[in-house]
């Protein structure tokens, strides 16, 4: 599958992504339990005024999260 | 109605946060709530009885809205607690999980996880309509059958569905032994030890434990130590079962759902929410838009409320008026109508503001607005120590510190945490508008400005204003102090928008005005009674003691006339016991510009500022004879000041006091409610010693800018 290299923190507004890891543990436990798992597809939707957090659309809602917990799921 | 026996079933609702719980939780039980704490804990419990059938009554309890059985925050750890153990004597008899069928794969989780717990469940699907125009089409019949556990579809919006699911409360729940989620073999060596030696049935719940001993309350210290040498003998690493448990329920969700669930993709079709949430959260009309909400609040609270709270002034000062009489003069009437009405009406006036801050905060909340809120701030908050969560902290001080300090629960980090707890108290609570509206009154003219902003809300919101920038500011200090372990996160669901339910925001209006004066009418009447007998006797026959001082130092007074019966009442508020204290204190608040009768009132109103008005009632009843309809506000204006001869209360007085209730921590129940929430003395002291300072520094450099 090769090295990931782009991280949710990375996508623009409106563009998609596959969830393929997570390089923080403690953080991959809280975002796995609010439905953003491995192989499901997120989009960037918003982004806060001052670029920081963002909010995704995951598993058909709307989730914020801060661009420094973003850059921890890395997409394939 | 039958007065047969009648059966009592403890019924805990639970689900995510935004599952429509509190909605349905209020067709439950309807005006039949109270709020408590759990034992032990300064956490909302909301329960009420709810008429199942004819003898059949439920208590159901609202639990605080969380994702998993994994708690993040003290909030959701209450839910665990009470779960964990199904031989604890409050552990309830069945559970109503709440699913958002918009959002049902996340929603699911929770439920698997509680339904693996044991306890009989119900499933409730709420929001179909919803989940349709997602594009998710669920099937509840064949997810009945599915799952192996009752199922009943409600809208708690409109109430549809309500009882078909009293119905099902009424019947017994079978609940199936077999649960969602198989452990591993690695684990089945510590759940079977954990069984045994703990002597529980269920496999999730021995699970539980070895995840989360060390912050389950009510475990004894000796049972934690057992729990530990378990996890070390079975190398049980919490964070990998856990992320691997998490998978598996998905697993297990998603084969349900492709069962069950119709899913068409609504292909990129804009939901609305995701529209409103581009002007909402948009660079510059966002924060432009929640400043107007916060300014159009702050004249509510002025403007439309002035109407009805003339209307409660001028019915007790009638009430009184028509007491005073027809009643026989004498203690018992003054104690009636100075004392007792006139500290009540310092409570009843303030129902209309409240009201109006409630229902604003409460409609906030209901349309999703509020997480907004916190998504906007959350970056400007960041330098203060504090987060996006830490706003509706400082927004509900708004209205009161206490529920606010209360609702720090959710911040999952405990430095932000702190933080908030201390600096949420500098937010401009309710309890001061009755202080700031009659100063305010007093020496601010009634003036518009641009035809639309009354001058006395600008400076209203101005205090309010002045509030929240030393409440960022001490923030701002304190992180430098303060060092943090733990990191901070922010993930969080954005709610879909939505029209507030108006029975949710009128059950919220009357819960928290039922409290308000339930709770503030008993400190403040009784205060004003005390306070009545204090400033009505003295050492002495202060009586006569009065009459001969006035005949010697203003022998140019006729006797009997109005004027030197008001010197007379007035020097005996003066040699009473009341007046005794005030003179007392007067030296250290003279260089506030503050006189003995306020003196009086600050030391009163050290309990909880809104006696203020209490205290300045009575001590200006009581020191007053005659003109009984005239309100304490006319009282105050027509206050001379004896050493200048103009009015007492001038600008730079007004203001120095104002300034003085803005900071001082003058309540009783936020040091008790810090004291609870930090555990210990430290910080409500702490928090007491500098908000008096602020207080008295502010206040002193405010008298002299302003005379």
């Amino acid at each position: 599958m090769g090295d990931p290299k782009k991280s949710i923190a990375d996508l623009k507004i409106g563009e998609k992504g596959i969830v393929c890891c997570f390089k923080d543990e403690e953080m991959s436990l809280k975002l796995l339990e609010m439905g953003c798992l491995p192989g499901s597809m997120v989009e960037l939707s918003n982004k806060a005024p001052l670029g920081d957090p963002i909010c995704i659309k995951v598993s058909g809602y709307n989730l914020s999260l801060r661009l420094e917990e973003a850059a921890t799921v890395m997409l394939r | 109605m039958s007065i047969e026996k009648t059966t009592r079933l403890k019924v805990a609702l639970l689900g995510n946060p935004n599952a429509g719980k509190s909605s349905l939780f209020n067709h439950l039980t309807g005006l039949n709530q109270k709020i408590g704490n759990f034992p032990g804990v300064t956490v909302d419990k909301k329960t009420g009885t709810s008429k199942i059938s004819d003898n059949l009554y439920a208590e159901i309890i609202d639990l605080p809205g969380t994702y998993s059985l994994y708690p993040k925050s003290l909030d959701e750890q209450i839910v665990l607690d009470l779960l964990h153990s199904k031989k604890d004597p409050s552990s309830p008899d069945l559970l109503l999980v709440v699913i958002d069928a918009s959002t049902f794969k996340r929603n699911m989780l929770l439920f698997t996880q509680i339904r693996d717990l044991g306890f009989p469940v119900i499933l409730v699907l709420n929001m179909l309509d919803l989940a349709e125009q997602h594009g998710i089409k669920i099937d509840p019949l064949k997810l009945e059958k599915e799952l192996n556990v009752p199922i009943v579809a409600i809208n708690a919006r409109t109430g549809a569905g309500i009882r078909e699911l009293k119905a099902a409360i009424a019947c017994p729940v079978h609940t199936p032994p077999e649960s969602y989620y198989k452990p591993g073999p690695l684990a089945s060596g510590i759940i079977s030890e954990v069984k045994e030696n703990f002597s529980l049935e269920n496999d999730y719940q021995a699970i539980l434990l070895a995840h989360q001993y060390d912050n389950m309350r009510g475990l004894p210290q000796k049972e934690k130590e057992e729990l530990a040498r378990l996890v070390k003998k079975w190398s049980f690493d919490s964070k990998v079962f856990q992320s691997k448990e998490t998978i598996a329920r998905y697993d297990v969700i998603t084969r349900i759902l492709k069962e069950t669930v119709e899913e068409k993709s609504v292909d990129d079709k804009e939901l609305t929410s995701t529209k409103i949430d581009r002007i909402l959260t948009h660079k510059v009309f966002g924060y432009l838009l929640f400043f107007f909400i916060l300014l159009v609040l702050f004249q509510s609270i002025f403007a439309w409320a002035s109407f009805p709270m003339d209307l409660i002034d001028g019915g007790i000062a009638w009430i009184n008026g028509a007491l005073k009489q027809n009643l026989p003069g004498g203690p018992f009437t003054d104690l009636l109508t100075d004392g007792l009405i006139a500290g009540l009406g310092g409570v009843l006036i303030f129902i209309p503001q409240i009201a109006i801050l409630f229902a604003f905060i409460a409609v906030l909340e209901e349309s999703g607005y509020m997480s907004r809120v916190m998504f906007l701030m959350d970056k400007l908050m960041r330098p203060f120590g504090m987060s996006g969560r830490s706003v509706v902290p400082l927004i509900s001080g708004v209205a009161c510190a206490v529920p606010a300090i209360m609702s720090t629960r959710s911040i999952e980090n405990w430095k932000e945490r702190l933080i908030t707890i201390f600096v949420t108290p500098l937010m401009s609570c309710s309890a001061r508008i009755p202080v700031f509206t009659i100063l305010i009154a007093l020496v601010v003219p009634e003036k518009d400005i641009l035809g639309f902003f009354n001058l006395q809300g600008i400076v209203l919101m101005a205090l309010y204003l002045l509030g929240f920038l030393s409440a960022i500011i001490s923030g701002f200090v304190m992180n430098k102090i303060l060092q943090n372990k733990q990191r901070s996160f922010f993930i969080m669901e954005l709610p879909s928008y939505r029209i507030p339910r108006w029975k949710n925001v009128g059950l919220t209006i009357y819960e928290k005005v039922k409290t308000f004066v339930l709770e503030a009418g008993k400190v403040i009447v009784a205060i004003s009674v005390v306070l009545w007998v204090l400033a009505s006797y003295g050492p002495g026959d202060i009586e006569t003691k009065a009459l001969d001082e006035v005949r010697q130092e203003q022998p140019e007074l006729a006797e009997s006339t109005p004027d030197f019966d008001n010197a007379v009442s007035g020097k005996k508020l003066e040699l009473s016991y009341a007046g005794k204290f005030g003179h007392f204190i007067e030296p250290v608040i003279r260089p506030l510009g503050f006189d003995w009768k306020i003196g009086v009132a600050l030391i009163t109103s050290f309990a909880a500022r809104e006696v203020f008005i209490g205290t300045m009632s009575t001590i200006y009843s009581v020191g007053d004879s005659g003109d009984d309809e005239a309100t304490i506000k006319q009282r105050m204006k027509e206050e001379i000041n004896p050493k200048t001869g103009g009015p007492m209360y001038t600008p730079a007085l007004a203001f120095s006091l104002l300034i003085f209730y803005l900071f001082a921590m003058q309540c009783m129940s936020t040091l008790a409610v810090v004291y609870r929430e930090t555990k210990g003395w430290t910080w409500p002291l702490i928090q007491l010693v500098y908000m008096t300072g602020l207080a008295y520094g502010l206040s002193f450099i405010t008298y002299h800018i302003f005379s």
